[in-house]
C-alpha cells in the first residue's frame, strides 16, 4: 500500500469516495428495479405496497410482462438474434485470434488495427453504412433481374450482421488473451506423441481456449440483448426488446411493466456474468 | 509443419477476417461515401457533388450540434477521467487482494445492463415526478416539484454515468502492471503526494488513460438514447441529427454525409489527441 493514503483522515476520505462511486452506480439500476414491485400504475413514489403483479398479473389495466404479448415477442427476437450473434462472433473471433496470435504475415499490425476499429465507429454510422449499403444491393438485384431480396431489407438478417460487425472485434479480443497465455510446449508434447494436427486441436487447445470462447459467447450475447444504436436502423417489423421498450417509454409512457422488464433483464445479466467469471475463473488454476 | 500447409491455413484464417472486416466495415463506409456525395436533382436523377456537405457547412445548426456534440463529449471524457482515476487507483494500488476483485466487478455491473434501463432509473430519479423531486418535497426541503431532467447538465452526468466504466477498465489494467516500488521510490527521493502523482503515476499509466479517453470520447459522442432521454427533444445532439435525415425525413443521402461528418470529426479529435499525448492507437486502445 502506498503512503499517500496512510493517514486515516486521508484514508477514510478516500474509501467515503468509493462509497459514493457506487452509490452512483447503482442508484438509476435500483431505482428501475425497485418500482417492478410497487402497487401502483405509475413507477414513481409514493409507496403503495409490494405486489408482483407487474410480472404475473393477466387483467387490465394491469398486464404482468409475461402477459404481455409484444414484449414477450421482443423478448423472443432478442433472444434469438442475440444467440446467433454470439455463435458467428465466437467463431469468427477464434479464427483472428489463431490468426494473430500464430501467424506472421505482411502488414499484420495495419491488419490488427482494422480489426480492433469496428469497436470505435459509432453505432449509429455503423447502423446506417450496413443499412445503405443492403438496399443498395438488393435495389440493384431488383431492378436487373427483378427478384426481391427480402434478406437485405431491414430486419433480423440486418440486425445480426450490424451487431455482429463490432461485436466480433470484442469476441476477438477475449480469446486473443487468452490464447497467447497458451504454452506451446504442450501442442509440441502432443505431435511428439504423434498426434495429428487436427487432434492436437480438438484435445488440446480447443479445450484451453473454451473458457474464453464461452466467455466471449456470454459477452456477445449481452452486448447484443442491449444494443439499441445499430439495431435501430436496422430493425424491420421484428422489433427486439430494447427496440418495443424505447418505444413503450416515448410512445406510451412508462408503467411499472418497464420496470418488471427492467428487472428481469437485470436478474438474467447478473446470473450470465455470475456464470462467465466462474468458467474463466476455474479454468485458469 | 510444412511451408505450404501453413500458407493454406493462414489463408483459411484469414478468409473470415477479410469477410468481415470488407463486407462489414469497409465497403459500408466506401457505400456511404458514395451516397454522401449524390445530389437528387430530379426525382429517381442523382448527380454527384458536394451538395450535402454544402448544405451542412451553409446551415449553422447543423455544425452547431456538431460542435455541441463534440464540446460536450470532451467535458465527458475528462470528467469521466477526473472520476474514475481515483476509483481506479484505489481498485488497484490501495484495495487488499481481496476486496480488488469483488470492486473490480462492481464497477462492471452496469455494463451489464442495458442503456435503456440505465436512462430509464434516472429518468425515474430525476424527473418533475421522480424519487429525488418528491423525497425533497416530502422532507420540506422545496415548496414545489423540481424538474431535474432536460438539462445540460443532466446530460453530462448521465453520459458520464455510462461511460466511466470504459475508463475505469483500461486504467485498472495499466495501474495493475505497475511496480508498487516506484511509487515507494518517489517517496524516498523526498516527493510529495502530488509530485509522485505527477512525475511518476500519471506518466506510467498514460497508454491506460489515452485508451480510456478515446474509448470514452467516441462513446459519448456516438450515443443516442442518453442524450435524448435525459436531455429530450432540445438535447441537440449529432446522432440525433443524423436519425433525423435517414429515418424521419427519408433523405438518405444527407443522412449520409452527416455520418461521414461525424466519423472524420471523430477520427480527428482521437488523431489529435494521440499526437498531443505522444501515442499511437495500437500502444493504448489495442492493448488494453
Amino acid at each position: 500500500m502506498s503512503q499517500a493514503v496512510q493517514q486515516p483522515l486521508l484514508r477514510n476520505g478516500y474509501r467515503f469516495y468509493m462509497l459514493l462511486f457506487f452509490v452512483f452506480l447503482a442508484a438509476p439500476l435500483v431505482a428501475a428495479g425497485v418500482f417492478a414491485f410497487n402497487d401502483s400504475m405509475f413507477p414513481s413514489l409514493p409507496w403503495r405496497g409490494f405486489t408482483l403483479d407487474w410480472f404475473f398479473n393477466d387483467v387490465d389495466p394491469k398486464i404482468g410482462m409475461f402477459h404481455d404479448r409484444r414484449l414477450l415477442r421482443g423478448l423472443y427476437y432478442s433472444f434469438l438474434i442475440g444467440s446467433m450473434v454470439a455463435v458467428l462472433s465466437v467463431f469468427v473471433g477464434t479464427c483472428n485470434a489463431f490468426l494473430f496470435v500464430r501467424y506472421e504475415f505482411r502488414g499484420k499490425n495495419f491488419f490488427y488495427i482494422l480489426m480492433i476499429l469496428p469497436l470505435v465507429i459509432p453505432g449509429v454510422i455503423l447502423g446506417i453504412s450496413i443499412l445503405a449499403m443492403a438496399s443498395n444491393i438488393a435495389n440493384g438485384v431488383e431492378k436487373s433481374v427483378g427478384i426481391e431480396l427480402e434478406l437485405l431489407r431491414p430486419g433480423i438478417f440486418l440486425v445480426v450482421l450490424g451487431q455482429f460487425s463490432f461485436i466480433t472485434t470484442i469476441s476477438s479480443l477475449i480469446i486473443t488473451a487468452r490464447l497467447k497465455k497458451f504454452d506451446n510446449t504442450m501442442e509440441e508434447a502432443a505431435y511428439n506423441l504423434g498426434a495429428t494436427r487436427a487432434r492436437v486441436l480438438r484435445t488440446v487447445t480447443l479445450p484451453f481456449l473454451r473458457p474464453a470462447m464461452i466467455a466471449a459467447a456470454i459477452v456477445a450475447f449481452l452486448v447484443s440483448f442491449e444494443n439499441f444504436n445499430t439495431t435501430l436502423f436496422l430493425v424491420g417489423s421484428e422489433a427486439p426488446l430494447t427496440i418495443t421498450m424505447y418505444d413503450r417509454m416515448v410512445k406510451v409512457g412508462s408503467t411499472p411493466v418497464l420496470n418488471a422488464v427492467s428487472f428481469f433483464l437485470m436478474l438474467g445479466s447478473a446470473l450470465l456474468a455470475l456464470v462467465s467469471v466462474l468458467i474463466q475463473r476455474d479454468k485458469t488454476t | 509443419m510444412n511451408s505450404d500447409a501453413k500458407k493454406l491455413s493462414l489463408l483459411l484464417l484469414f478468409i473470415p477476417f477479410a469477410l468481415w472486416i470488407v463486407l462489414l466495415i469497409v465497403l459500408p463506409h466506401i457505400g456511404m461515401f458514395e451516397l454522401s456525395l449524390k445530389e437528387k436533382i430530379a426525382p429517381r436523377v442523382y448527380e454527384y457533388s458536394f451538395a450535402n456537405y454544402r448544405n451542412f457547412i451553409t446551415e449553422p445548426i447543423y455544425w452547431n450540434t456538431l460542435l455541441r456534440t463534440g464540446g460536450v463529449s470532451l467535458l465527458v471524457t475528462f470528467l469521466a477521467l477526473l472520476i474514475g482515476f481515483p476509483v481506479a487507483y484505489y481498485i488497484a494500488k490501495v484495495a487488499g487482494k481481496r476486496s480488488k476483485g469483488a470492486l473490480f466487478l462492481l464497477c462492471l455491473i452496469p455494463l451489464w445492463v442495458s442503456d435503456l434501463i440505465r436512462a430509464f432509473g434516472w429518468i425515474l430519479l430525476l424527473r418533475e415526478t421522480g424519487v429525488i423531486s418528491s423525497t425533497l418535497q416530502a422532507s420540506g426541503l422545496i415548496d414545489g416539484p423540481i424538474e431535474f431532467l432536460y438539462n445540460d447538465a443532466t446530460v453530462v452526468m448521465g453520459l458520464v454515468y455510462t461511460v466511466v466504466l470504459f475508463m475505469i477498465v483500461p486504467l485498472v489494467s495499466t495501474l495493475d502492471g505497475m511496480d508498487n516500488e516506484m511509487i515507494e521510490a518517489g517517496y524516498n527521493l523526498g516527493g510529495n503526494g502530488f509530485t509522485v502523482l505527477r512525475r511518476i503515476i500519471i506518466p506510467y499509466a498514460m497508454p491506460g488513460i489515452v485508451a480510456g479517453c478515446i474509448v470514452v470520447f467516441m462513446l459519448s459522442a456516438g450515443s443516442y438514447l442518453t442524450p435524448i432521454l435525459l436531455g429530450g427533444k432540445n438535447s441537440s445532439w449529432f446522432t440525433e441529427q443524423i436519425y433525423d435525415q435517414f429515418i424521419t425525413r427519408y433523405n438518405w443521402e444527407s443522412g449520409a454525409a452527416f455520418g461521414f461528418v461525424l466519423l472524420i470529426f471523430t477520427s480527428f479529435v482521437v488523431w489529435l489527441g494521440l499526437k498531443l499525448s505522444g501515442q499511437t492507437l495500437s500502444s493504448t486502445v489495442a492493448k488494453s
